[in-house]
């Protein structure tokens, strides 16, 4: 039976954060915590191969205790199982830690039932670097396939998926073998609204929830902010562009004056005719 | 791990149909203001088919050297295949610092390698200096949503890496003739080692600019009043041969496609020239557009947030200054256009 694993985190919506100006810090009491929207993308397109293939759709997220609530959602969506790490060792993880925990995690899972598929999102709203999907791919030794926009067809028989991955200027059509791992783009489905039942469901839902122990052969160093090369150094507010010069005359002076600044740039319109 | 064997600033050369990408280009120059800052050697990496030729290019955009994979096994972009050769050529010649352009190739490319390695990759950089004893990389970005700015750092690993964003970065003046090291390479790899195939590639048909992309956009806010007034701005974009943007009441109002919202829930954009055109300046439309080139602001209201964040700014009715604005540009534009002519 087929096997689909998403990857989801909780996310703080970045849309209404408010930041300390004084520290720049993020002001998490203001931010309500959400599903990743990326992820949403993620879980649905699962859903919907379930049901194109039959199988069992899990979700796996990695993040301190109330990120159950995230785990509910993806069961509102129609995920059939929600599994959570959780422990203070994960903390401060950068994308190779998280990426390191989360393989852990999915090699647990695997256990108990094979992985054919493993689908994140494209990135997440806070971290914002889509890393994490090719390093748990390239730690399961899976192909990692990126920006993808459509999944044509899975056959666990034969063990190949075919996909679209988005170009700047088009798609390709990949043929990878199974298992592999999908980056999804937001574009690759609309997610509806939550059925009755699935949110019954979902209200009723116990995760399977594991602490760092848990998981076997965990190297903990490779953990949380110790195990992350990356440290962030300083954070300062975005600069703002300034100058700001505000032209001055009637309005034909104003745009004769604005051609006259933009002209002498020729570089600017290379190209242009 | 000895840090004295990692030295050089290294590129990741993106080519796509034999043209260099333009964000490899704008590396070189970043690169090398690194690379000269730490007395050392710039290098790119360039991996492809029938790929060699291009070094040239590099070598005249300011690479000392180039490392080149040229092989049809690399004709098409591959995660399996181009992370190989990347991987071959870190672990042999051992740089410093590694950057890629930020775009889905480089992206995906240097997550990989960066697990493999293992080594720390900082995202999406808009910023990127050196510490000139040390060789520690400063890479900055925005963070959460455009929120706050951090600067990223990677202490007890090396190469250092980091994905840059395009156009964010100035290549240098071309210089015609300039030379550099050519060093090909080869990894054993055949394509029954590989799991995935590219089966097709499909390129988008449509012409019109893509914001992402474009040196010029014009983007129109609510303040054009409706669906009449916001055909100004596909007229001034048409003229400039921008692409046009748009804030997202005005993709909300249905007076344009959503792909053309600019801000934090559209599309980041950072062309050289950004006229924002009745829109009010909010934060979550200014995050998008802050790191464009110049930024010109039109807006009749001058206490507008627009004009805290614009380099040059109109205080003015759009519906008037816009077709002043076409008229002067076509006036302007085709007196050069007709010099062009006369010089071919
Ligand atoms: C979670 C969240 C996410 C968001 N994401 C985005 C995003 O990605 N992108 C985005 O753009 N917005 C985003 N917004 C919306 C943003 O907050 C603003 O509401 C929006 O940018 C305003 O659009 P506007 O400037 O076109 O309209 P308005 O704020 O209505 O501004 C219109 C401006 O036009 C001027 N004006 C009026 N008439 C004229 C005239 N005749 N000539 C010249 N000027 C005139 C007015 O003075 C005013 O400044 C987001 C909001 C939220 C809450
Ligand atoms: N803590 C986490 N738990 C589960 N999945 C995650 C976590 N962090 C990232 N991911 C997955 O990796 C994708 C890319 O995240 P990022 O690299 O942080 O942009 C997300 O869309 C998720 O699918």
């Amino acid at each position: 039976m087929l096997h689909i694993v998403a990857c989801i985190k909780q996310v703080p919506d970045t849309k209404i954060i408010k930041m300390n100006p004084k520290t720049n810090t993020m002001d998490r009491a203001s931010a309500p915590a959400i599903l990743n929207p990326y992820d949403s993308h993620a879980v649905e397109e699962a859903v919907r191969l379930r049901s194109r293939y039959g199988g069992t759709v899990s979700v796996l997220t990695m993040g301190p205790p109330p990120a159950v609530k995230a785990i509910k959602k993806c069961i509102e969506i129609g995920a059939d199982e929600g599994y959570m790490i959780t422990d203070r060792a994960f903390a401060g993880a950068d994308t190779l830690a998280t990426s390191y925990a989360l393989t852990k995690a999915l090699q647990k899972i695997a256990e108990t039932r094979p992985i054919d598929l493993i689908i994140c999102g494209k990135m997440t709203i806070d971290g914002d670097t889509g890393q994490v999907g090719p390093g748990i791919a390239r730690r399961l030794d899976m192909p990692p396939l990126t920006s993808v926009n459509k999944v044509v067809e899975l056959n666990r028989e034969e063990g190949y998926a075919i996909v679209h991955r988005k170009l700047e200027d088009g798609y390709e059509v990949i043929r990878s073998t199974l298992p592999c791992l999908l980056s999804v783009e937001k574009e690759i489905n609309d997610v509806p609204y939550s059925t009755m039942t699935n949110m019954l469901r979902a209200a009723r839902y116990q995760p399977h929830i594991w602490s760092v122990n848990d998981l076997p052969d965990i190297d903990k160093t490779q953990l949380g902010l110790k195990g992350s090369p990356t440290i962030v150094s300083s954070v300062w507010a975005p600069e703002k562009p300034k100058g700001g010069t505000q032209l001055e005359g009637n309005p034909q002076e104003q745009v004769r004056q604005l051609i006259d600044i933009l002209l002498e740039r020729k570089e600017l319109f290379q190209g242009v005719t | 791990m000895n840090f004295e064997d990692y030295r050089g600033v290294w590129v990741f050369i993106e080519e796509k149909d034999g043209i260099i990408a333009e964000v490899a280009l704008e590396l070189l120059g970043a690169g090398r203001r690194l690379a000269d800052k730490r007395k050392t050697q710039l290098s790119g990496v360039l991996i492809g088919d029938q790929v060699t030729g291009l070094a040239q290019t590099a070598f005249e955009y300011g690479a000392d050297c180039v490392y080149v994979y040229d092989d049809p096994i690399y004709r098409f972009y591959r995660t399996e295949t181009y992370m190989r050769a990347m991987l071959a050529c870190v672990e042999k010649y051992k740089p410093e610092i590694l950057l890629y352009g930020a775009t889905s190739t480089g992206k995906d490319l240097a997550s990989a390698v960066a697990t493999d390695l293992p080594t720390g990759l900082t995202a999406d950089t808009t910023q990127l200096d050196v510490e000139e004893d040390t060789g520690l990389l400063l890479a900055s970005r925005p963070a959460f949503g455009g929120n706050i700015m951090a600067t990223i750092l990677c202490k007890k690993y090396r190469p250092q890496m980091a994905t840059v964003r395009p156009k964010v970065m100035k290549a240098l003046q071309r210089v015609p003739g300039r030379i550099g090291e050519i060093v090909e390479e080869s990894i054993p790899i055949t394509e029954e080692d590989i799991r995935t195939k590219v089966l097709e590639i499909v390129r988008a048909t449509t012409q019109r600019a893509r914001i992402d992309e474009a040196d010029i956009i014009v983007s129109g806010g609510k303040g054009l009043g409706g669906p009449a007034g916001f055909q100004l701005i596909h007229q001034l974009a048409e003229t400039l041969g921008a692409a046009v943007g748009a804030s997202r009441d005005v993709v909300e109002a249905g007076w344009i496609g959503h792909h053309h919202q600019v801000g934090q829930t559209g599309v980041t954009v950072t062309p050289k020239i950004y006229f924002a055109v009745g829109i009010s300046g909010a934060i979550q439309h200014i995050v998008g557009m802050q790191n464009s080139g110049l930024i010109i602001a039109i807006n009749k209201d001058p206490a507008a947030p627009i004009f805290q964040s614009c380099h040059y700014g109109i205080v003015g009715d759009a519906l008037e200054i816009v077709p002043m604005l076409i008229e002067g540009f076509k006036a302007a534009l085709g007196r050069k256009e007709e010099a062009d002519a006369r010089k071919v």
